[in-house]
This record gives C-alpha cells, sequence and structure tokens, in this order.
C-alpha cells in the first residue's frame, strides 16, 4: 500500500521530505504553543485570545513595515518587547482577576477579548487578506538532495521554536524566579508563604507568553498569508500541540508541535484535502488513548 | 521588648467567627506554644499572624509596627515565616529546590543549605530527591529547614507532629533548640500538651476562640489545662 502511494507521489524521498518539512513545521506550532502551555502551566490559565495576539503581532509588522519602509521582521524589535510590556499589563488589571475563580469566566472573558481584538483588527484593515515581504529569506533554500530542500525561513522559525523552548526550560530549571515559578505552579498559597508575590509571577508568565507568541505571530506573517480572523486556527493548533505533547510539560509541548507539524504534512501529502485533518485526528487519537499526552505528567492536586 | 502583639483580635471565615478577642505578646527571642482541641481556633491564629487571613477586627503588629491587612508574602519580607499545617511540600521540585525556593526572599542569617542539611541530618542523603516521594517525618523536616531559609525572626509551627510517628516527632523537635540559639522567636501550635509545654517557656490555651488561660510553661498546672483545653466545668457554656 505504501510502495504504491510512494510510487504516485514521487518516491520515498518525497516522503522523507514531507516529514521534514513537517518537523520544521511544528517547530512554528510549538512556538504558537509555548506561551500556552506556560500560562496553563503555571496558573492553569487559558486565553483565548492566545492565536488573536499572534495576529495582531503580524498587522503590527505589516504596518511598520509599511510605515517605515523596512523589512517586517525589524519589527521583531518592536512586537517582542511590546508583548512582554501587554501581558504584564493585561495580567494585572484582566486576567489577575479571573484566576482561581470560576473557569468559564476565563472562558467568557478571553473569548471576549478575542473578538474585541478580530474586530479591531477588522476595522483598521479591512477583512482583506494581507503578507509580509520578509524579501529573499521567504524564498531561499538548502537542497539536500534531489527531494528534500530545507527553507530558510521554515529552518529559522523551527530554530526559534527550539531556542525559545530550550531557554525557557533552563530559565525554569535553573533560576530562582524560575523556581518560584514551580513553586507557585504546584502551590500557590505556599508559595506565597515563601515571599513570592504570585501576582508577580503570573505577570512575568503572561508576559513571556505574549512575546513568544508575537515573535510566533510574525513568523506566521512571514511564511503565509493572513487576515484578522485567523487567530482561532492558530488558537487550535496550539492547543493541539499542548494536548499531544502533554498539559504542564514545555518539552511535551515541543515534541506535540513536531507531531502536530508532521501529521499535518504527510496528511497532504497524502491528499491535498487531508493536511489540516490529519493533524485534528492525531489530536483525537492522544485524546482518546492517552489523555495526559506524551509528556504530561499526572496533574498532583 | 515585645516582637508580636495581638490585641482583641478576631477573625472569621464569612459568617463563622473563629478567634474572639484574642490578647497576645510574644517577646523577642522566646518560645510560646499555643495549644487548644481541634477547632479551638490555634491554626486560624497562625493563619492570621502570617497573612493568610485577614483580622476582622482587633490589630496586630510586629515589632511595633501595624501589620494591617499586608499579604503573606510581604510579612516574610519582614521576617515572619510559616511551617504550614499538612508540610505543603511543593512536589515537583527537589528537596534542594525547596529549601532554595525558601531562600527566595533573600533574606541573610544563619540558615543556608549547609546549615539546613547540618540541623537535619536525615535530609543530607535525600537533597536531589523529589520532595513527593519523602516519608511524612523528611517532609516535614524540609517543612521546617525550608522555613528557615528566609532567616524568619519569628517562626510560626502549625501542627509539625500531626500524623508522625512519636520517634520520627523527636527527630523534629531535636532541631527546635538549634533554631532556638539563633535567637529566633518561635510560635507553636500543638494538639499535644506535653510536647507543646516541653519545647516552650509560655503557653496559651484557646477555647472555641477564646483565651482560656495563659501562663508559663514550666509552672503549668495539669488541671487547670484540662479545664482550659477541654471547657469543662466552669467553662461552661456550649454552642
Amino acid at each position: 500500500m505504501s510502495a504504491i502511494l510512494a510510487v504516485a507521489n514521487g518516491g520515498a524521498g518525497a516522503w522523507v521530505n514531507a516529514i521534514v518539512q513537517g518537523v520544521l513545521l511544528g517547530g512554528l506550532y510549538a512556538l504558537l504553543a509555548t506561551g500556552l502551555s506556560l500560562s496553563f502551566g503555571v496558573m492553569r490559565f487559558v486565553n483565548l485570545a492566545h492565536g488573536d495576539v499572534a495576529v495582531l503581532s503580524a498587522f503590527m509588522a505589516f504596518s511598520t513595515a509599511r510605515t517605515f519602509h523596512v523589512n517586517p521582521l525589524y519589527a521583531l524589535l518592536l512586537v517582542i518587547p511590546g508583548g512582554f510590556l501587554v501581558g504584564l499589563l493585561v495580567q494585572r488589571y484582566v486576567f489577575d482577576r479571573l484566576i482561581g475563580g470560576d473557569p468559564s469566566l476565563q472562558i467568557v472573558a478571553t473569548f471576549g477579548l478575542s473578538i474585541v481584538i478580530q474586530n479591531a483588527l477588522w476595522k483598521k484593515y479591512t477583512a482583506d487578506t494581507r503578507g509580509l515581504k520578509i524579501g529573499k529569506v521567504a524564498t531561499r533554500s538548502i537542497r539536500l538532495n534531489n527531494s528534500v530542500a530545507i527553507g530558510w525561513l521554515p529552518l529559522i522559525t523551527f530554530l526559534c521554536g527550539v531556542g525559545v523552548l530550550a531557554g525557557l526550560a533552563l530559565f525554569l530549571k535553573r533560576t530562582r524566579l524560575g523556581r518560584a515559578f514551580r513553586a507557585t505552579s504546584d502551590d500557590p498559597a505556599a508559595a506565597q508563604l515563601m515571599g513570592i508575590d504570585n501576582r508577580r509571577i503570573y505577570g512575568i508568565a503572561t508576559a513571556i507568553a505574549m512575546a513568544t507568541v508575537a515573535l510566533a505571530g510574525v513568523l506566521i506573517g512571514s511564511k503565509s498569508s493572513f487576515d484578522p480572523f485567523l487567530g482561532p486556527a492558530n488558537l487550535i493548533f496550539a492547543f493541539e500541540a499542548v494536548v499531544i505533547g502533554g498539559l504542564g510539560s514545555l518539552w511535551g509541548t515541543l515534541a506535540g508541535g513536531i507531531a502536530l507539524g508532521v501529521a499535518q504534512s504527510v496528511g497532504l501529502k497524502l491528499d491535498a484535502g487531508w493536511g489540516e485533518l490529519a493533524g485534528h485526528i492525531v489530536f483525537l487519537a492522544v485524546l482518546a488513548f492517552r489523555p495526559t499526552g506524551m509528556f504530561g505528567k499526572l496533574d498532583n492536586r | 521588648m515585645s516582637l508580636l502583639t495581638l490585641e482583641n483580635l478576631d477573625a472569621r471565615y464569612g459568617q463563622f467567627q473563629a478567634l474572639f478577642g484574642i490578647n497576645l505578646e510574644v517577646a523577642e527571642g522566646e518560645t510560646v506554644s499555643i495549644i487548644g482541641a481541634n477547632g479551638a481556633g490555634k491554626s486560624t491564629l497562625l493563619r492570621t499572624i502570617c497573612g493568610v487571613l485577614s483580622p476582622a477586627a482587633g490589630s496586630l503588629s510586629f515589632e511595633g509596627v501595624s501589620l494591617g491587612a499586608s499579604s503573606s508574602h510581604a510579612r516574610l519580607a519582614k521576617g515572619i515565616s510559616m511551617v504550614p499545617e499538612g508540610r505543603r511540600m511543593f512536589p515537583s521540585l527537589t528537596v534542594d529546590e525547596n529549601l532554595e525556593v525558601g531562600a527566595y526572599s533573600r533574606r541573610k542569617g544563619y540558615w543556608t543549605k549547609a546549615k539546613i542539611y547540618e540541623a537535619f541530618p536525615l535530609l543530607a542523603p535525600l537533597a536531589q530527591r523529589s520532595a513527593a516521594k519523602l516519608s511524612g517525618g523528611e517532609q516535614q523536616a524540609v517543612a521546617i529547614g525550608r522555613a528557615l531559609m528566609s532567616n524568619p525572626k519569628l517562626l510560626l509551627l502549625d501542627e509539625v507532629s500531626l500524623g508522625l510517628a512519636p520517634v520520627v516527632v523527636k527527630q523534629v523537635y531535636a532541631a527546635i533548640p538549634i533554631i532556638r540559639e539563633q535567637g529566633t522567636t518561635l510560635l507553636v501550635v500543638e494538639q499535644d500538651i506535653n510536647q507543646a509545654l516541653a519545647v516552650a517557656d509560655r503557653f496559651y490555651c484557646l477555647l472555641e476562640g477564646r483565651t482560656s488561660l495563659s501562663g508559663v510553661a514550666a509552672d503549668a498546672n495539669r488541671d487547670q489545662i484540662t479545664e482550659a483545653y477541654f471547657g469543662l466545668a466552669s467553662h461552661g457554656k456550649k454552642h
């Protein structure tokens, strides 16, 4: 069966290529999911506007490029610190009120935020599809052999995802503040008794979440076109990466992102309509057969 | 000099009033025990002092300064550290990391990780073990060590012997003299009257949210304590 398919689709090399492209795409999904994974891990909080923040950041890059006539990638200098700052403020003045309370309030409030962002973008930019013109980086690639070529942009994106997750894992493992994150995740009340101000921890967690998703947004906008209503699709991919990898595990999120990327890429190779569907099927299979995900720890609370 | 002063302190959980007009004073360097039956308000008292619970009325001052409604992390920065009931380990952290989290406030003093392992020799071989995989006694030692890592002026111990075998209780309490030697003031909540009186200079006995007896631990009269503890005879009123 697979041999027939392989022949029909251009040989084994083409399949290797599909897997390689899937892995690279997985880096993007992992980057998109990092903030979601961190927020859930540290404060059991799910921001449904997470995907919309990515789109917002892509539009910021679009405007930066248009206003200053520069490569949109320069906007990263603006949107990453900007995302961090906005994260601190949004956590302080909005999300803090939602933590620890009825989870349905989180859903309603962040879903509302999602709609606000979508409609504000629609009002300012219309529903037109846009793209970020980042120049040669988008088109150049490294050819490994006849059937496998690695694009610069997917490679850079993948490295960004791995780098951000590795940096974050190192931060959590090795630093004083990182240990405070983990202690707060385990038991926020006991962490307070250790002198840890959990509002500060939550603020920094959301700041990191927004900064990383801002980076992801610009990379998504560089890879393909976007419009104001792309946020929920981003959110679903990020969710799937987090759940496949296992809730609360950062390395799991990388593995989950890669599993999702490979599933989509291989699915797409099977049939042009199967890409996203294959990803959803893998996600459902994980939920059905291994609900804690690939690296999920059982919740100890 | 009085380190901690409570005046006419009330505490409530919603409609339920747990403490009524508590007056209590703890001098610097002293060890004071709070005894009382289940539900007498002992833990509530400690929770109010460390800032987990805000007092409903009355005043609470530390080193002569009112604590107001400050949060528990702010109180830790002032030198009030609490060993909570149930030990409350950070299970995803190792023993070493639990101790490091205890030092989050960066208050300097006698206590360092090395000193903790010295005072609790049973912990030394467990440094890299997950705190979730410890026995009750080991967890209690970590909980006390973790609280000491902030080099507190006042250490609050809530039911440290609860659920531990007597021999383990002994091991845990063996560290108390070392803690006192550093000039640390202790406020100890215990259900075990003997343990509470043995460790303390003075004691307070709580009954249904009120102070029913207080005095010097060495002079304590057992009959009076039994009466104050259970509220028999003179304390006839029941709710």
